[in-house]
């Protein structure tokens, strides 16, 4: 009996651990992740559409995304995202096959295969000094079937080939202030004309031979007023400029080399114009248009450089370049805004009243102002033409407008997302109707019959086409309600362009999305900018009829001291309940653990002058907040200066501010590092939410450590200067990092240590008692990765039991920040192949579950690895009793199992951050990695020990109690025979 | 993919052509001056794989010095990082389905033209920089195909397995006891009153008697 015991036990312990993976099955793939594509806010457009066949527009984004999408559906067909310092400056078509890009200011040039987006060649272009940088592609001018690229960048113009990328000729146009605005070439002719600004009043001509490169005249003029260096071409012999004083509009004529000026002062144009006046970028011909207060005014040229204003409108208005259509017509596109409505309107150049396109459009108001409008024009079936406007909006999505009609549109806001939050879903209402059980139990039943057929591999291809389609869409993770489980939630995430959205994390569908308010963008407030999210209200308890809300801080204007700007939006509805304009700016926002009786929590919002604000302003809070007073503690980073200070609060700052919510603070302490010898390059705190389980661990020898738990650690590295650039500028003598461990309520330095050759950047997680830290070691010249564990050694004695019965431990004595208690660190270094873009910890609902490292590797990629990996107790020969707690033999660099990518075969295309979220179940944690695309899967480091997986075969189970119930039945008549055979005997 | 088998050579190349430009600039240190690293990415077999991952030759990124500079491949796998300061450099490649070893790149001012690069992860030195895949990667479990044994191996397969095991192999195991033994532990199991399966159910119980 003790041998089929053993046997089973055997059997069940080959089962455990034959398959001990973490990874998915390649059907699994969208079962509970999603992924989406975007792009980016787009700069620049250019229309591919000659060609039958497939219709294109190439853009470059402001989150420096070459991409080409279909023109039909809005999908991506290719995409690139080059570096963070190969910022994207203008990209064109050549040939008709190419997508050429300038980018570095002008010094590198790339062609793109247009079908399938394969880098053809990339030539590097130099020159001296930085300066402005220009693409122009000639159409006219051909040698030998080869389009020339005119590139004019570091002070340089170069001709280059588009079929190879080689230099033809370049020519130095730099001298000491010159500034080339513009290069072009006028049709049917041979000469490129360069046209720029020496200093702030003189105006420079260049005529270039396309040929080979020479100079053949050089012209400059100097016009006494003085240019803003705002322009617009109106003609290919003639420009608009503003004067220095903006108020005079300059014609500049260079026909013939020879430069003419003649000024219109904007007043004689423009009535009541007193305001400044700014050149519209969007080149017309023959025309040019200006801001001028909340007006935009097109003027025209007629003959003899008399202007005159053609047209005035009203401000926020869009208008695009002039695009030539059919025998040297060329038209542009106007676009105003209604009332929840735009009107595109599409116009000759030359003459106003004709329209050849007016639309309005139904328009989302939460989309905001149209910002840039491209357009296209197409051939009816009926030899008209017609135009299709591909617009940007202010939440910087883009839609492709078309007979009247918004074809597609991409919610292109979502590349830039700069911080997120999440919300649970209502719980479900009760009443389900009797149909729909009905219903759905005939699907329950078919659909199993079809897993069945599936598991036992007798389904055709159609049904497992119908199986995966049933899995992926199944509609249980996209309800708007609470599941048990707690993996549907919402996402609430804040774009750079102020709009809120709110993902289902089932599908990862739009839920709702706002705009924040416009209405700050006032006199006061020109140019809000949104920084950070906050919960604010999250009703469990009491208050459950309560929505929960969120808490979302911006301030007006770009410096740290600019007034802020709050807003609360409710999450379920997607509406703002209010919205302040502030007094005081913000610097820090300190969410405290406090919540008053609607579970508002307690802010404390920090100024540049360290006062101390709280919110909500309401009684009760200030009520709440004086008892807790005296234990409000918070730390301040100055990243500049290499100071860590910590505050307390001090009393209300009555006396200078009227305000009982205002509150003076004091310094408590500060940590000032050598500045000549090391620089802060990053921290990292343990985060507010997170659930430790235990604080003993048990390790081998039934013995135990405590660990350290505290609230208030912080993690700093600091660099060598010389070693705060780039890898590769500092050699490993003059390079160190140093890792320091401060308690932020006393300052008090816990741990410091020294990696000597060591380089930044650093990247660190903070969870429990441990921390881990990615950087790079320039001796072995590979990455590293260190843990640090903190134990607390003034707890080790209480495993005595004699001293427990005595009573003498130390168990109840009160836990103070003040104490300064015995702690011992443990630390080991491992290797680590990759380079790291960001680093998170996973967190479940209690803490309970092991952890694992999200690792978001250089590729773009999320590497999930077991904490275990990076345990200081790891050796090279353990022990037995160490094998059986779980550690594993050291080796000198972590491994990378590609089954244990999060991600699996996608990539998060300029992956900037990684957000776990716990889930209510204890062995699972949503993981969100957002970037230019976004990423959500859940994921299991323990297994899903405490629920079944979703391919569970619930069928072999109800097979196996078949079988079970028939042995049963056989085994009993068996049995009752042979013990009436024994009875007869 | 074209499977050049030209020999690449003078790999790191001053990047200045001192001819091209004016002596001017040539002088003028500091702005312009770097060298240029070219290389090779040579993946076999790129798209003739059965697995569906989406590894293209266009989607292939070259990245210096953990994220400084992004550059992207030629049809023909070449790539090229233009001024390059000297110094001690970190070339990674990021393709999806392939896991390549970060190579460490020196570039010396002393004599240009001279390339030091070896893979991080083996040590091994490279006389050229032509940059291969350590091994292909795998990111999903392969599911096996339905089979006995990995019915066998779920928990319902070792319920049934221990069950038949209990039914036809115990009688077995009684038979080849002892007899007297036998006796003994029957004996011994009703003392002890130990349910039998017959006891177990009343019906079974009334039959037999």
């Amino acid at each position: 009996m003790a041998m089929v015991i053993r046997v089973f036990l055997l059997l069940l312990f080959i089962f455990f651990y034959a398959k001990h993976s973490f990874a998915l099955y390649e059907d699994q793939v969208g079962l509970m992740d999603w992924h989406q594509q975007y792009i980016g806010k787009v700069k620049h457009a250019v229309f591919h559409t000659q060609k039958a066949g497939r219709k294109r527009v190439v853009v470059s984004t402001e989150e420096n995304v070459i991409a080409s999408l279909d023109l039909r559906r809005g999908a991506i067909f290719w995409r690139h995202i080059l570096g963070g310092n190969d910022i994207v400056d203008e990209i064109d078509i050549a040939l008709g096959k190419y997508v050429i890009s300038l980018s570095s200011e002008g010094s590198l040039l790339r062609a793109w295969n247009l079908p399938d987006g394969q880098m053809v060649w990339e030539s590097f272009l130099q020159g001296p000094t930085p300066s402005k940088s220009l693409l122009f592609i000639s159409t006219n001018f051909k040698v030998d079937k080869d389009n020339i690229i005119l590139v004019f960048g570091k002070g340089c113009l170069h001709a280059v080939s588009s079929v190879d990328g080689e230099i033809l000729w370049r020519k130095e146009l730099a001298t000491e202030s010159l500034e080339i605005q513009q290069v072009f070439q006028p049709l049917d002719s041979d000469i490129i004309y360069a046209i720029g600004f020496v200093g702030s009043s003189q105006f420079d001509t260049y005529q270039i031979d396309a040929k080979n490169g020479e100079l053949l005249k050089h012209r400059s003029a100097v016009f006494p007023g003085g240019f803003s260096r705002e322009f617009a071409s109106v003609s290919s012999d003639m420009l608009l400029a503003l004067d220095a004083t903006r108020s005079i509009l300059v014609s500049i004529n260079f026909r013939d080399g020879e430069t003419r000026f003649h000024q219109t002062y904007i007043s004689d144009l423009v009535e009541d114009s007193f305001g400044t006046a700014t050149i519209f970028p969007s080149k017309l011909t023959g025309k040019i248009a200006i801001k001028i207060n909340s007006y935009i005014v097109f003027i025209g040229v007629t003959g003899d450089n008399k202007l005159e204003v053609v047209e005035k409108i009203d401000y926020p208005a869009a208008i695009s370049d002039a695009l030539p259509f059919s025998e040297g017509r060329q038209a542009f596109a106007l676009v105003q805004h209604g009332e929840n409505k735009i009107h595109l309107m599409v116009k000759l150049d030359n003459d106003w009243r004709s329209n050849l396109l007016d639309e309005s459009i139904e328009m989302d108001h939460q989309r905001g102002l149209v910002q840039k409008v491209f357009i296209n024009c197409y051939i009816r079936t009926d030899r008209s033409y017609g135009f299709r406007a591909l617009i940007v909006m202010e939440d910087h999505s883009l839609l492709l407008l078309q007979q009247g009609e918004i074809v597609w549109s991409r919610e292109d806001g979502l590349a830039s997302v700069i911080d997120m939050t999440t919300s649970e879903l209502p719980v479900e209402k009760d009443g389900v109707s009797v149909a729909k059980v009905e219903h759905s139990l005939f699907e329950w039943l078919k659909g199993h019959m079809l897993k069945l057929k599936g598991t036992l591999m007798l389904a055709s291809p159609e049904d497992i086409v119908i199986i995966q389609g049933m899995r992926l869409k199944s509609s249980e993770k996209s309800k708007m309600t609470r599941d048990h489980n707690g993996f549907r939630k919402l996402l609430i995430v804040l774009t750079r362009a102020g709009k809120l959205f709110a993902l289902h994390t089932g599908d990862g569908r739009v839920v709702w999305s706002f705009l924040l308010p416009s209405l700050c963008r006032s006199e006061t407030c020109e140019y809000p900018t949104w920084l950070s999210i906050y919960q604010w209200q999250v009703p469990h308890h009491h208050a459950m009829d309560e929505n929960p809300s969120v808490l979302v801080v911006g301030r007006c204007g770009l410096s740290s001291d600019a007034p802020g700007v709050l807003s609360f939006v409710d999450i379920y509805t997607g509406k703002e309940l209010k919205s302040m304009n502030i007094a005081h700016s913000i610097a820090q926002v300190i969410p405290l653990p406090f919540t008053d009786s609607t579970e508002q929590r307690l802010h404390l919002l920090v100024d540049a002058d360290k006062h101390a604000y709280l919110y909500p302003r309401t009684p009760e809070a200030i009520n709440m907040f004086q008892r807790q007073f005296p234990n409000v503690y918070w730390f301040s980073i100055e990243a500049e200066n290499d100071i860590i200070r910590g505050h307390a609060l001090q009393r209300n700052c009555m006396p200078e501010v009227e305000d009982e919510y205002c509150f003076n603070t004091r310094f408590l302490w500060s940590i000032i590092f050598p500045s000549e010898s090391e620089k802060i390059i990053s921290t990292a705190t343990r985060k507010l939410n997170e659930v430790v389980h235990t604080q003993a661990k048990v390790i081998a020898d039934q013995d135990a450590m405590y660990k350290y738990i505290s609230k208030n650690l912080l993690f700093v590295a600091t660099v060598a200067p010389k070693a705060a650039g780039e890898i590769g500028s500092a050699t490993p003598e003059e390079s160190w990092l140093v890792v320091y461990l401060i308690d932020t309520v006393t300052g008090r330095v816990m741990h410091r240590v020294t990696h000597l050759g060591s380089h930044g950047p650093v990247h660190a997680v903070f969870s429990e008692n441990w921390v881990v830290y990615h950087y790079f070691n320039l001796r072995a010249h590979r990455y590293e990765m260190s843990v640090i564990e903190i134990y607390d050694q003034s707890r080790a004695d209480n495993k005595d039991v004699l001293k427990l019965v005595l009573g003498k431990h130390n168990l109840s004595a009160p836990i103070s920040s003040y104490s300064r208690p015995e702690v011992t660190v443990k630390s080991q270094t491992y290797f680590f192949t990759h380079s790291v873009k960001t680093m998170a910890v996973t967190s479940t609902a209690k803490g309970i579950t092991s952890k694992q490292l999200l690792i978001g590797t250089i590729g773009d990629q999320v590497l999930a690895l077991d904490k275990r990996f990076l345990d200081p107790r790891r050796s090279i020969n353990p022990t037995q009793s160490e094998k059986e707690e779980g550690i594993i033999p050291l080796t000198d660099s972590l491994p990378i199992i590609p089954q244990s990518y999060v991600t699996h075969s996608l990539q998060v295309e300029g992956l900037r951050g990684i957000v776990t979220i716990p889930a209510k179940l204890e062995s699972t944690t949503l993981v969100f990695a957002y970037g230019v695309d976004l990423f959500f899967t859940r994921i299991a480091p323990s297994r899903t020990y405490d629920s079944l997986t979703e391919d569970f075969s619930y069928a072999l189970l109800l097979i196996t109690i078949v079988a079970l119930i028939g042995a049963i039945f056989v085994t009993w008549v068996l049995s009752v025979r042979k013990e009436l055979s024994e009875k007869w005997r | 993919m074209e499977k050049s088998k030209a020999i690449f050579s003078a790999l790191v190349i001053l990047g200045l052509c001192l001819s091209v430009l004016p002596s001017a600039i040539a002088k003028s240190s500091g702005t312009s001056e770097g060298y240029t690293i070219n290389g090779r990415v040579k993946i076999a077999g790129m798209g003739a794989k059965g697995f569906s991952l989406p590894g293209k030759i266009s989607n292939v990124k070259i990245i210096l010095n953990g994220g400084q500079r992004v550059t992207f491949l030629t049809p023909d796998g070449y790539f090229s990082f233009h001024n390059v300061p000297a110094g001690t450099h970190l070339i990674e490649v990021a393709a999806i389905g392939y896991f390549f070893s970060p190579v460490r790149v020196d570039v010396s001012a002393r004599n240009p033209g001279k390339v030091q690069a070896a893979l991080t992860e083996t040590r091994k030195g490279l006389i050229e920089l032509v940059l291969e895949p350590l091994r292909e990667e795998q990111y999903f479990e392969i599911r096996e195909p339905f089979s006995i044994m990995s019915l066998v191996k779920s928990p319902m397969g070792l319920m049934m397995g221990f069950m038949l095991i209990v039914v036809f192999l115990m009688p077995k195991l009684m038979e080849n006891m002892d007899p007297e033994e036998m006796r003994r532990a029957q004996e011994e199991m009703s003392n002890r009153g130990v349910p039998s399966l017959a006891n177990l159910i009343p019906g079974a119980a009334g039959g037999s008697r």
